[in-house]
């Protein structure tokens, strides 16, 4: 890296917002995926126009610019796959504005997802996405990766969520995108730009919609003694058309570490639990509850049991959200897959990610999505191990193939990133990328913004290079 | 051989001489403000689609995709139009799984007919749009109009999980999927919605569907004032029931929606015949939550002095919601000459309406008004005439709301005027800050800008 591009962004944010010796961007290297990319340098923005004027000086200098939030993300996609600077959002931190009449908020991308709930619950609001990350992840991720969570089963994802945005596109110019209220005319930019794995532009601030709290909440437990019951139960309530806020499955391996970890109450000898949530007035969520519960008995569920209070559905919940945590006390490395399937296929899914584990030699556990079909088989392994890292990688690609030939989709929440480019090509046609890559380089025509994620590299047709440091732009072949 | 007869020969080798129609009735039948196309084809799949559009861009021949034609007319009329796509031979629905709660439907198919088909397993599309009984799940999803039940269910954008689509270039393309989470790529059909056709031809679209809910009910109240009524419209948002719609009407909106209702052989409540405002709300639920709604709707239609407050039975609530449904429609042909908005403002205050009505009502023209909790109003202004005076006053209401809102950093769109109006006003009103942006989305969709050019805000 040009040493005069460090300097000039130390005079620009100031050295003790630039990070550039190796055992500092080691950090940087890494986040939840199992992929690796370092930056040449860091940089901790504060404002909006710092941002763009960083950005304006690693196009001078030819350099790519990725951006960060928590490092939260499972896709690789906040790695700086070809070096350069990365923009870390963690000091643009501040909720700008509570709007609660008209129930908006609007905050800094390196504002925590959770703190915004935190700010407006004393009003009984919150914010709906939740992923399980949600105590540490920001919502500037949330934007570029679309971030769901156990509650998009009937909230939606980060997308439903975000009514307006503000843009620093890859020369630096900073614009506004959506309306606060209501629809603004026009195409809906903000539809295309959430999700778009800061390929397209770097988000400096975001206004979410907020949801009021149900009324009432009833959180079952579904105990039963074989997968293909558990699964069986959420097909059957899918098909008779009742969407629970939430609708979560645990293997038995997967619950019986989360239970010694963190007893929650998950019976260790069951082959599967449920987590289920309903919502609503308080008639609605009663008989939502005891139809759901009778389904879960028609499917042989050996107990459901019904939260009594707070603590015990925050305990169960507790269990779910940190059960990754749990996991890794397993294995030096786990693999968390994300892959989507219709959901009246989940019986044939479990038995095909059982088969597939077997196969490579792996017990791959299951916590996921179940009520939108939203997949988290976890591979444990060592990555020391190099034969066993390809067998996980083996594996995880096996599953997702599976997924995809069953009419599903190669990610629910996690993004492409830098995981899953290469699989690109099963879903899409090159015509597809033709147009996906048009897009891009309205945006991004240097692809100096984000370079290497979503579009595989392999591809001819829609061929994006990973630029690196000090490459010339139009590096595409 | 004329040009236009030699057009149509090559056309009739792309797709078969029985699906090119010229005659001059046909043309006249897809004239959009009196500008015809050289020729009208039926293509039967998406194939053919991307034929055809493959050949315009060689041709450089503007295509303007149509299902039913009932909205064609929104938007600016388009600057060239060479070729109407009628899409209604594709009408299939390539894939329904009632167990996952998803539909692929082409975009030709009826509307109505996709809801029987999802009725039988109990199921349905919350995309309660106007003119239903003709238009096709493509042009509502291209038109953008809103759906009375977006309250609840939202905009099509949160429930369109994917779609197929021909862009300028012609080649078939494809966003999203069939299932109902799913992050995979750029999602582009959110894109089309409301895009009137400007970004890509719509071939195909996935929806995620929902079960018929069990009841539904509605009730009306009556007030004196608009801010009587506004204010008990805001507390009915607060108070955290779950409504399927509300709205806010005022006297003229009333007496047109009776009116429709009359004419429709459906029940006009009787609330409906007083002066001054309604606000009316639809609901549904099991037993249990339907009698909560509606008692505690009681108590505060009495808490709040409405003059006058009715529960409506659940057959009487559903002409009323299919009659706001349609109300677009009906607004339109309310008066010899209409001019019809669409507004969005950060608040409506009662000052904000009153002084948007009051705008409106250019001596002689009369303005019917409804308010949707979205937070967007429907403001028609009626004119009975259409001679030189009433036309300026037409004109100056209509501009004098378009100022107002955007001094107000709203949005208003005009969704119906005559022709002559159009002329001379901008149908999007003032370009926004983002208007660069959606300039290059444009390109990337559409290089050769055959799609309905110029039809599109900004003139796109």
């Amino acid at each position: 890296m040009d040493s005069a591009l460090i300097r000039e962004l130390k005079t620009l944010v100031g050295p003790a917002n630039v990070l550039s010796q190796k055992e500092d961007l080691l950090l940087y290297e890494f986040d939840g995926s199992v992929e690796k990319g370092r930056p040449e340098v860091v940089v901790f923005p504060h404002t909006t126009e710092d941002v763009s004027r960083i950005v304006k000086l690693a196009a001078k200098y030819q350099v790519p610019v990725v951006g960060r939030g928590a490092g939260t993300g499972l896709s690789g996609g906040a790695l700086a796959r070809g070096g350069g600077v990365m923009i870390v959002f963690a000091r643009m931190n501040r909720i700008l504005e509570l709007d609660l009449e008209n129930l908006r908020a609007v905050v800094q991308p390196g504002v925590v997802n959770l703190d915004i709930t935190r700010a407006v619950e004393h009003a009984g609001l919150y914010f709906a996405p939740d992923p399980s990350s949600q105590k540490s992840c920001t919502v500037g991720g949330n934007v570029a990766e679309n971030s769901g969570g156990p509650h998009t089963l009937a909230y939606g994802l980060t997308t439903n969520h975000v009514a307006a945005l503000e843009l620093v596109l890859p020369d630096g110019e900073i614009v506004r995108i959506g309306s606060r209220h209501g629809d603004a005319s026009g195409y809906d930019l903000c539809g295309l730009f959430v999700g778009s794995e800061g390929t397209l532009a770097l988000v400096t601030e975001i206004t979410v919609k907020l949801s009021r709290k149900a009324e009432a909440v009833k959180t079952l437990l579904a105990i039963f003694d074989a997968v293909g019951d558990a699964s069986r139960t959420v097909v059957e309530m899918t098909a008779r058309g009742i969407t629970p806020a939430a609708c979560e499955m645990l293997d038995g391996w997967t619950l019986r570490a989360v239970e010694d970890y963190i007893h929650a109450g998950f019976p260790r000898d069951s082959a599967a639990v449920l987590l289920i949530e309903v919502e609503g007035l308080r008639e609605a969520a009663v008989s939502q509850a005891a139809a759901i519960a009778e389904i879960c008995n028609s499917n042989h569920a050996r107990e459901v049991r019904t939260a009594r209070d707070e603590r015990e559905r925050d305990l169960l919940w507790k269990g779910r959200r940190n059960a990754f945590g749990a996991l890794g006390r397993l294995a030096p490395s786990n693999y968390v897959l994300d892959g989507v399937i219709p959901r009246s296929k989940l019986p044939e899914a479990l038995e095909q990610i059982h088969a597939i584990g077997e196969k490579h030699g792996f017990q791959i556990g299951n916590i996921f999505h179940a009520g939108d079909g939203n997949l988290h088989p976890i591979v444990l392994y060592d990555p020391r191990d190099t034969e066993q890292f390809k067998r996980a990688i083996a594996a995880a690609e096996e599953i997702i193939r599976m997924c995809i030939s069953l009419g599903g989709s190669l990610t629910g929440e996690h993004g492409v990133g830098m995981e899953k480019n290469e699989l690109m090509p099963l879903l899409f046609s090159d015509a597809d990328f033709d147009l996906m890559r048009r897009i891009h380089d309205a945006f991004n025509p240097d692809s100096s913004l984000n370079p290497g994620k979503i579009f595989p590299l392999s591809k001819g047709c829609g061929e994006i290079r990973v630029r690196k440091s000090g490459e010339a732009a139009g590096t595409r072949s | 051989m004329s040009s236009v007869a030699n057009l149509a020969t090559r056309l009739e080798k792309l797709i078969g001489n029985d699906r090119v129609r010229a005659s001059e009735a046909a043309l006249r039948d897809f004239a959009i403000a009196g500008r015809a196309p050289m020729a009208v084809l039926q293509p039967c799949s998406a194939e053919e689609v991307a034929e055809i559009v493959s050949f315009a861009a060689a041709e450089k021949l503007a295509v303007v995709a149509c299902g039913s034609r009932s909205k064609l007319e929104l938007g600016m009329p388009p600057q060239r139009f060479d070729l109407a796509l009628d899409l209604t031979g594709l009408r299939q629905i390539a894939h329904y799984d009632p167990g996952d709660l998803t539909v692929s439907v082409d975009a030709g198919m009826p509307l109505n007919e996709l809801a029987k088909a999802l009725a039988a397993k109990n199921q349905f599309l919350p995309l309660a749009v106007p003119c239903c009984a003709t238009s096709t799940v493509g042009g509502a999803i291209a038109s953008g109009l809103d759906s009375t039940l977006r309250q609840q269910y939202g905009t099509p954008r949160d429930f369109l999980i994917g779609s197929e689509f021909v862009d300028g270039t012609g080649k078939q393309c494809k966003s999203g999927g069939r299932v109902v989470k799913n992050v995979t790529g750029y999602d582009l059909h959110k894109l089309l919605i409301g895009s009137l056709g400007t970004l890509a031809v719509i071939a195909r679209l996935n929806f995620r569907t929902f079960p018929l809910p069990d009841l539904r009910g509605a009730h009306l109240a009556g007030f004196p004032t608009l801010e009587a009524a506004l204010n008990f419209h805001a507390s009915l948002l607060k108070s955290g029931l779950p409504f399927s719609n509300t709205e806010v009407f005022n006297s003229d909106f009333c007496a047109l929606l009776a009116g429709f209702l009359n004419k429709e052989g459906a029940g006009v409540p009787e609330s409906l015949a007083g002066c001054g405002w309604q606000v009316f709300v639809t609901f549904e639920g099991n037993a249990a939550v339907m009698e909560r709604i509606e008692r505690e709707l009681r108590e505060c239609s009495a808490h709040a002095q409405a003059t006058q407050c009715q529960t409506i039975n659940m057959q009487n609530s559903l002409q009323l919601s299919e009659a706001l449904r349609e109300a677009f429609d009906w607004l339109r042909r309310a008066a010899p000459s209409v001019a019809l908005l669409r507004i969005v403002l950060p608040r409506f205050t009662p000052g904000d309406a009153a002084e948007l009505l009051h705008a409106s009502q250019q001596s002689p023209l009369r303005s019917a008004f409804a308010l949707r909790a979205c937070g967007v109003a429907y403001l028609a202004a009626l004119a009975d005439g259409e001679d030189a005076q009433t036309n300026a006053a037409l004109e100056r209401g209509v501009s004098g709301l378009f100022s107002r809102v955007e001094a107000k950093q709203g949005s208003a769109t005009l969704l119906h005027a005559p022709v002559w109006l159009k002329d001379r006003i901008n149908v999007w009103g003032a370009k926004r800050g983002d208007f660069p942006l959606m300039q290059r989305v444009k390109r990337a969709f559409d290089p050769h800008n055959i799609f309905a050019p110029g039809r599109f805000v900004g003139g796109i």
